[in-house]
């Protein structure tokens, strides 16, 4: 039985108009994602690459084409329901953890719920399970300041776990971090991917999308290359948040 | 969008007030402005409405159905006037005629209180001491709020028989008798002797009446109170004074009349009148019409315009104070794109975005309103106890106060928080 694509990107197109020149970003993609896949998005700067992953995380939406995020079309869909739709179905991880600085551990990884009009007291429980399933059970109120790179980094997993989402968006989510930790960190995700999580990582780093199991390389706006990963490391245990 | 239920209220006003204390210091002093503005607002009116409020009471106590007219020397001119006429007696003011002539010419008069005010030594035993002697009617402590304190004050028989009786005040009563009963006592006011009958209290020792001779305006507390027809029997027409190489005389029959009316709406129609009948009889301008209704409603004009400038003053500072809310605001809303970012990338609308920095917005305004209205409580009483002035703090310069800090925080957190509403998420997250 073939797993369900909860991504369906058909003849995307994406032009940004400067006034005189009309820069043309994605030509037509087309790409398929199945749910519990582990995808690595490559390309040198200007390929299209961050555009992809713009409209991928419902941040932009293509000028033609078509993108179908669990089941749903959400190209023609307007600001306010595209917000909707991130805070319920998409997790972002950033190459800056970009974490908020006023608020503790626990009322960061609460901030997606917040959105959906789930207060923190009904969802403690749940907040403080995903900073224990990062490892950061013991610091759940301090302050991003007073947290290493890779911790914070390990905060904004536990926050793109929080709402359930269809798929993690991570975006260069080692560069900010040395080897060890970029390693330690690229392990929660792989393991977070064990347990069926469906990620999207957007990298440079060949080492890093060696660990993914589909390698979709772009190129001039275009998809080049769209290969399986061979070589795979043994399956890392999975890391499964409790529900 | 969903409504905004109140506990998610309360949590965007915790996120608001931690995120103003993360820079403490600037939150501190963009609440100054308007703690400054409430405050001066809430003080300012306070002072004028004491300041008002004294002169307002002041001039009631004239009685706002009342008319005083005073007799006035009209000084070269006058003089040489009356020297032309009949040798140095200097010759002016107001009449028993004028008096009789306006109780009965004035619609709407009820009473006609005529005034003759000398100025005198008055002596018990060995003390001597100086004062007024106003010679009055009955009606006097009626019509000029005098409280009877001890025994009576002039009655009609003393009048009619030019009885040689007298009340006193309080103060003198205790400088002329000291430990001994007054009541009974016989004074002495130049040659004659006067039976003190009772001791009176004026309301408010700051009246002023025009005194023979003395230096206007001089506060008075140590009165004797004796008939009309005895001040006019015994010490006649014509007041003599004599000071350091000067001698004076000045023939004045009464010093003031005040006219009672029926209520203060007769007191608008009768006022020309009066002025007509006045100068129909009187050559000379030597009298002065006083209307404390008038000058009551002068006062209330004064304060109203009075308030309008010191609220014109407070309101800018009010807004000078919003002004430098929205500058530190747009700061904020520059400094902080990548949150916004952040958090339209987890699910915010513009409009979550647009209530967090209004909330911020509000909670810096309403914040410095409420430091504004306690310090601005404060204030008047402070400059009660060092200035002396008097102040009454209204509830509704509090309310206007604080309204207009909190307006404040709206209309000039909007544009903040629009702008930080319409930046675009990915340009947002990719700001550094």
């Amino acid at each position: 039985m073939k797993p369900q694509s909860i991504i369906k990107l058909q003849g995307l197109q994406k032009t940004y108009d400067l006034g005189e020149v009309q820069v043309h970003a994605l030509h037509g993609v087309d790409l398929e994602i199945e749910a519990g896949s582990f995808v690595a998005i490559m390309g040198a700067s200007g390929s299209g690459k961050s555009t992809l992953l713009n409209i991928l995380g419902c941040l932009d939406r293509p000028t033609a084409g078509r993108y179908w995020l669990g089941g749903d079309d959400v190209s023609t869909l307007d600001d306010d329901a595209l917000s909707v739709i991130r805070g319920q179905r998409l997790g972002f991880i950033f190459q800056s953890y970009n974490l908020i600085d006023q608020l503790t551990v626990v009322e960061n990884i609460h901030v997606p719920l917040f959105y959906q009009g789930r207060d923190l007291d009904v969802c403690w429980d749940q907040c403080v399970q995903l900073a224990e399933l990062v490892g950061l059970g013991q610091r759940l109120d301090h302050r991003p300041k007073q947290l290493s790179g890779g911790q914070q980094q390990r905060v904004a997993i536990a926050r793109s776990l929080v709402n359930d989402p269809l798929m993690i968006l991570a975006d260069e989510p080692t560069g900010n971090l040395d080897s060890q930790t970029g390693r330690e960190v690229l392990d929660v995700l792989c393991r977070l991917n064990a347990a069926g999580k469906t990620i999207v990582l957007v990298t440079h780093g060949e080492e890093i999308a060696a660990r993914a199991h589909r390698v979709v390389r772009m190129k001039d706006g275009l998809v080049d290359r769209d290969e399986l990963n061979r070589t795979s490391v043994a399956v890392p245990t999975p890391l499964v948040a409790a529900r | 969008m969903k409504p905004i239920i109140p506990i998610a209220l309360v949590r965007i006003v915790q996120l608001g007030v931690k995120s103003l204390l993360l820079h403490k210091m600037r939150s501190a002093l963009t609440m100054l402005g308007i703690i400054f503005g409430v405050c001066s607002v809430i003080a300012m009116l306070a002072i004028g409405e004491g300041a008002s409020h004294e002169a307002q009471e002041a001039i009631k106590k004239l009685g706002s159905s009342n008319v005083i007219i005073r007799s006035v020397k009209r000084t070269a001119e006058s003089n040489s006037a009356g020297q032309n006429r009949r040798s140095f007696v200097a010759e002016y003011g107001l009449t028993y005629r004028d008096a009789a002539r306006l109780q009965t010419t004035i619609p709407g008069v009820r009473r006609v209180l005529p005034l003759r005010i000398m100025r005198d030594d008055v002596r018990f035993s060995t003390i001597s001491h100086p004062c007024q002697i106003i010679g009055t009617h009955p009606s006097y402590p009626e019509i000029n709020g005098v409280d009877l304190l001890v025994g009576r004050f002039i009655t009609e028989t003393d009048e009619r028989y030019q009885n040689n009786i007298c009340a006193i005040t309080l103060s003198l009563a205790e400088s002329l008798f000291t430990g001994q009963n007054p009541l009974e006592q016989e004074v002495k006011i130049g040659a004659n002797y006067f039976r003190v009958v009772g001791i009176v209290r004026e309301r408010g020792t700051e009246q002023k009446r025009p005194q023979a001779g003395a230096t206007e305006g001089q506060t008075i507390d140590a009165n004797v109170y004796i008939p009309l027809s005895a001040a006019r029997g015994r010490f006649g027409e014509v007041i003599f004074r004599r000071g350091a190489g000067s001698f004076e005389a000045e023939k004045v029959e009464l010093h003031q009349l005040t006219l009672q009316f029926e209520n203060p709406e007769s007191v608008e129609t009768a006022v020309p009148l009066i002025q007509r009948v006045l100068e129909r009889f009187h050559e000379r301008k030597d009298y002065e019409l006083v209307v404390p209704l008038e000058l009551l409603r002068q006062a209330e004009r004064t304060k109203r315009i009075f308030n309008v400038v010191l609220g014109s003053i407070a309101a800018i500072s009010l807004l000078v104070g919003g002004i430098g809310i929205m500058n530190i605001m747009l700061a904020t809303v520059t400094e902080r794109t990548r949150e916004i970012g952040v958090r339209r990338a987890l699910g915010a609308k513009k409009q979550d975005i647009t209530t967090q920095f209004l909330v911020e917005t509000v909670v810096l305004s309403v914040g410095g309103g409420l430091i504004g209205v306690a310090v601005g409580v404060i204030t008047p009483v402070l400059v009660e106890q060092i200035a002396g002035m008097k102040t009454i703090i209204t509830w509704w310069s509090v309310v206007l106060a604080f309204g207009i800090s909190a307006l404040v925080g709206v209309v000039f957190g909007l544009y903040p928080a629009r702008r930080a509403a319409d930046l675009d998420p990915i340009e947002a997250l990719r700001h550094t």
